[in-house]
């Protein structure tokens, strides 16, 4: 057993723990959860210290045979990309555990299941991230969705149950385009050498497929990918998931299930089918644009706070999308650096978020104003969050936005520039609710609300750190993900077209 | 002429010489043993005959004949899995039979007369459901380690005439189980009619009863094609009632309504299992070179079969109906095993009916514990809240549910991921696409009955789960178990098939 597997086992510890701890003490459980998502974030900031830089293939791999008849091995290895998203996973559990401590409260079912399946979620998250069979991406990314969606549908608020299906049909029906893919590719394999589920073998095949094929099989994979991350137009599942589930769910699923799509597209779609994804660049370009203003558009209508969180997220994932796709160095790395940046912005909007909505008991913006007398650290954070959410420079969001669109205009001047409309769109759907709910008279209603307790502090303060700290000085991560990111957009066959150094060299 | 006596491997005939024996054995009790000491003398005796059975077959597995009777049996690798598979799935579901609770007190007397009251008064059971059992368990033994027609068709009857009989067995709703027994004894000796005249062509064609003389003429091709493909259609036809494939599926959801829950249970595994081994094995030995012929008409009757099935359960309001659906959807999925005609195609096959046998006999067993004061609730709308009062009960059932859905962590996902390859790699891509969007389709039903337990609050109408008697959480246990060793690790399972399953010409 090597690194990740022990990383992925110790939450499944934790979920035995409070599997097997007395129901009544629900304090207990929560002191599990949070102890058990402790030690995983440290187990994460361990191996990223342990983690060669310089070395752009994969680390810390182990493999075993699964299922030998069909070539299925239980195989783990991250290259940078994969690193960071798992950084960013075991960084927001323990932050989800504290601030929302009392989230369970309000279930179907008590404290118990909320954090065993939280739990079985991280272990999930590790999973996915850190497979490198193609077979045991396939069953961490549809075993994933289980959890989620009893998570929506028995913590929720709202239409949970109607939320939790949506989320979960969508998901599957994209899983089972993406299960056909996988037989296929799993069937040509085995045409032209023995099966195996490798993705480095796998990605040999690109040469012996026949456009058709490549093209079809890149979308089996693709549409999954895009219903995940969700790019327009298959992203309607999402806004309704996110208005019903609890905020640290919200946080998960936004900050880091989501990015199981975009890391999708990176390994899956880029890494095995080239040509296709080549053939169908320009299209996923435009649908990437379409997501950044439709998202943003809708986000400045959005009358339900977590509704708004939700689009802006949309209009985000339509910038990684892109900077995926545009093929360079820099937008590949901003990419990646967005999904990281986008998690901790996400995860401070949504839990200040869920806060508000706790203490004024409506999540409608219009119900707020003047918060920022009555509660100011609270409406500090809210606003912090919302300037990174809107990449204000020096926050951690700008580095990111600004290197995909410089990386995308080398390539796709037009579709950059009419991304970065999506800017000033940004800045109109943050900072209207900014002065709706934090400035402005007090509502009627709002007198007695309470600020921001100690625990909640502590919970949120990581959070800020981060996307301050890594809005002045990013070179630790992009450090990281830079050689992956290259390695990435070589092995498609391109060069960047007028390398800029991105890194304080 | 001479009449030659025929020689009998005894050592290879003994699983179904036992059962057969246990059946008589069953019968003598019947007549001679006292009423009170029937019923546990008769689960003893055929747990006894299951179980010599399966521990003779254990020891015949390495052993392979052609000639076990004659040229009338062939004991092969796929024939031995073939008949394990029964055997364990009649050892879990004979539990079920042991919960007398679910069958009438006297099966002679008319539903509303005296002579009911008075059965029912005095507590009468029908322990002749045993011996009938193993009856059909010994004819379905036969049915896939047939090698010639008549005796194919002997099995066929001898299977089929005890299940006629026991789907008329219920204790409550009597007249509509009887109903169910008449149209499945009707239909069935319409199919069975078809079948023999299916035999009558064949015979007229290759002059031969034998499957290696089929094999022969087929190959040889001086027969009348005209007789064979009659032949091949007619005999589809009464397999494909067997296994309820569309357009012959129309006894299914009457008979799994209307038969006691325990009978639904052991017919619904037991005799895929039987029908599609025997399936299997006249296609695959007799009829492999005629493959242009039949294919097109099979696939088109897989496909028909897997949407109409999976659309049909959408719209269905009862649990044993629902189920139904759901298995003549899994039997479109299993015809692509048989389409497939390789030895992948063989091996997905016996796993996948393993795994859903093994998986819908612990679904039935949920449905026998779900009741008010009338009986068993089949009715979805009030299995609603199901989760609240019961969770293991629902969790179990949930697990099935998923497992028929296709969920990885489960058999089913194993077994869908080996079937449909084994589909594709022959070519048949329908099969793999309509096949995966059928499974999205079902899914969808699968996963409202899981809203329905989990997230709908239960309704105050005297609904409840009794307490499984120690049989049936037996059945349930075991089945449940199978289901997930399976979905996680299945490597021993396979490499076992893929080494043992063949079958002998």
């Amino acid at each position: 057993m090597t690194t990740l597997t022990i990383m992925g086992l110790l939450p499944l510890m934790g979920a035995l723990a409070i599997a097997v701890a007395p129901k009544s003490n629900e304090l207990l459980t929560k002191q599990i959860a949070l102890a058990t998502t402790i030690i995983v974030a440290v187990a994460g900031i361990l191996t990223t210290i342990k983690f060669d830089f310089a070395d752009t293939s994969l680390q810390f791999v182990e493999s075993h045979e699964w299922i030998p008849a069909f070539g299925i091995k239980y195989a783990l290895g991250v290259d940078g990309i994969a690193l960071v998203l798992i950084l960013l996973s075991v960084l927001l559990a323990p932050v989800v555990v504290l601030a929302g401590w009392n989230e369970s409260e309000g279930g179907r079912w008590g404290a118990k299941t909320f954090y065993i399946l939280l739990l079985i979620l991280e272990t999930m998250m590790i999973g996915v991230f850190a497979s490198t069979d193609v077979f045991l991406f396939y069953v961490f990314f549809e075993a994933m969705l289980i959890p989620v969606y009893f998570l929506i549908g028995g913590y929720g608020t709202g239409e949970r149950a109607a939320a939790a299906v949506k989320f979960l049909l969508y998901s599957l029906f994209g899983g089972l385009l993406m299960l056909a893919s996988i037989i296929g590719l799993y069937v040509i394999q085995g045409q032209n050498g023995s099966p195996t589920f490798d993705i480095n073998e796998l990605s040999k095949l690109s040469q012996v497929m026949s456009p058709t094929t490549q093209n079809l099989l890149f979308l089996g994979f693709f549409i999954a990918f895009a219903i995940k991350a969700p790019v327009w137009p298959l992203h309607t599942w999402l806004p309704d998931a996110a208005q019903s589930a609890t905020p640290g769910t919200s946080v998960l699923l936004l900050g880091v299930l989501d990015k199981v799509g975009t890391f999708g597209m990176i390994r899956y779609c880029l890494t095995l089918f080239p040509d296709a994804s080549k053939t169908f660049t320009p299209m996923i370009i435009v649908f990437a644009v379409i997501s950044i203003l439709y998202g943003a558009f809708l986000a400045i209508g959005a009358r339900d706070i977590k509704r708004l969180i939700a689009y802006t997220s949309i209009s985000h994932f339509g910038f990684i999308t892109m900077g995926i796709f545009a093929m360079t160095t820099q937008a590949q790395s901003g990419a990646t650096l967005y999904m990281f940046n986008h998690g901790f912005s996400t995860a401070a909007l949504f839990l200040v978020a869920g806060w508000m909505i706790a203490r004024r008991k409506s999540s409608t913006i219009a119900d707020f104003g003047g918060l920022q007398r009555v509660t100011p650290f609270m409406a500090w954070t809210f606003f912090i969050a919302g300037m990174s959410s809107l990449a204000l420079p020096g926050l951690s969001s700008f580095v990111s936005e600004f290197l995909v669109l410089v990386g995308t205009f080398t390539r796709y001047p037009v579709a950059a520039v009419i991304a970065t409309f999506g800017i000033v769109l940004a800045a109109l759907y943050i900072l209207i609710p900014v002065q709706r709910a934090l400035h402005g008279p007090t509502t009627p209603g709002n007198e007695n609300l309470s600020d921001l307790n100690l625990r909640e502090k502590i919970a949120i303060a990581p959070v800020i750190a981060v996307i301050v700290v890594l809005g002045f000085y990013p070179s630790p991560l992009l450090k990281i993900i830079n050689p992956a990111a290259a390695n990435v957009v070589t092995q498609q066959g391109f060069n960047d077209p007028a390398p800029t150094s991105i890194e304080d060299k | 002429m001479g009449f030659t006596s025929p020689t009998l491997d005894y050592a290879l005939l003994a699983p179904i010489l036992v059962v057969l024996a246990g059946a008589i054995i069953g019968v003598l009790i019947e007549a001679f043993a006292p009423r009170a000491s029937r019923a546990s003398s008769q689960l003893f005796i055929t747990l006894a005959s299951l179980v010599t059975a399966l521990t003779f077959l254990i020891r015949n597995h390495s052993k392979s004949s052609v000639s076990a009777a004659m040229s009338s049996v062939t004991i092969d690798g796929a024939g031995v899995l073939l008949q394990g598979s029964i055997l364990i799935i009649a050892i879990i579901s004979i539990f079920l039979l042991a919960d007398q609770e679910n069958f009438t007190a006297l099966a002679a007397a008319l539903p509303g007369s005296d002579e009911e009251r008075v059965s029912l008064a005095q507590d009468l059971k029908v322990t002749e459901v045993y011996p009938l059992t193993l009856f059909a368990v010994a004819g379905m033994l036969l049915f896939p380690v047939s090698t010639d027609l008549i005796t194919l068709f002997v099995a066929l009857e001898m299977l089929s005439l005890p299940l006629y009989l026991l789907a008329g067995l219920s204790r409550r709703r009597r007249l509509m189980s009887q109903e169910s027994a008449l149209k499945y004894f009707l239909l069935g000796a319409f199919s069975s009619a078809f079948f023999l005249f299916g035999i009558a062509y064949l015979y007229g064609y290759s002059a031969s009863v034998t499957f290696v003389g089929l094999h022969d003429a087929v190959v040889g091709g001086s027969g009348n094609d005209i007789f064979l493909l009659l032949g091949i259609a007619f005999l589809s036809i009464g397999l494909l009632f067997k296994v309820g494939a569309v357009p012959f599926h129309a006894w299914a959801p009457d008979v799994y309504q209307g038969a006691p829950t325990a009978v639904t249970a052991f017919m619904a595994a037991a005799t895929k299992v039987a029908a599609f081994g025997a399936m299997l094995r006249i296609f695959y030995v007799s009829f492999a070179e005629d493959f242009l012929h039949w294919r097109p008409a099979l696939t088109l009757v897989a496909l028909i079969t897997m949407v109409f099935g999976s659309l049909v359960a959408i719209a269905q309001r009862d649990v044993k109906r629902m189920l139904a659906y759901s298995s003549i959807a899994h039997a479109g999925f299993l015809l692509s095993g048989v389409i497939a005609l390789s030895k992948s195609g063989l091996d997905a096959s016996i796993f996948y009916l393993f795994a859903y046998g093994v998986a819908t006999v612990g679904a039935f067993a949920v449905v026998t514990l779900v009741r008010d004061s009338a009986g068993e609730v089949t009715d979805l709308n009030r299995w609603s809240g199901l989760g609240k009062r019961s969770p293991l009960v629902a969790t179990a059932f949930a697990g099935f549910l998923l497992a028929f859905a296709g969920i990885p962590l489960t058999s089913g996902f194993i077994g869908k991921f080996s079937i449909f390859s084994a589909a594709y790699e022959s070519g048949s891509v329908s099969l793999l696409i309509v096949g995966v969007l059928s499974s999205a389709i079902a899914a969808f039903f699968y996963i409202r009955v899981i809203v329905l337990m989990f997230f709908k609050d239960a309704a105050d109408d005297g609904t409840s789960v009794v307490i499984p008697s120690i049989y049936t959480q037996i059945t349930i246990v075991t089945s449940f178990a199978i289901t997930f060793v399976l979905g996680i690790y299945p490597t021993p399972l396979i490499n076992f098939i893929a080494n043992t399953a063949t079958f002998l010409r």
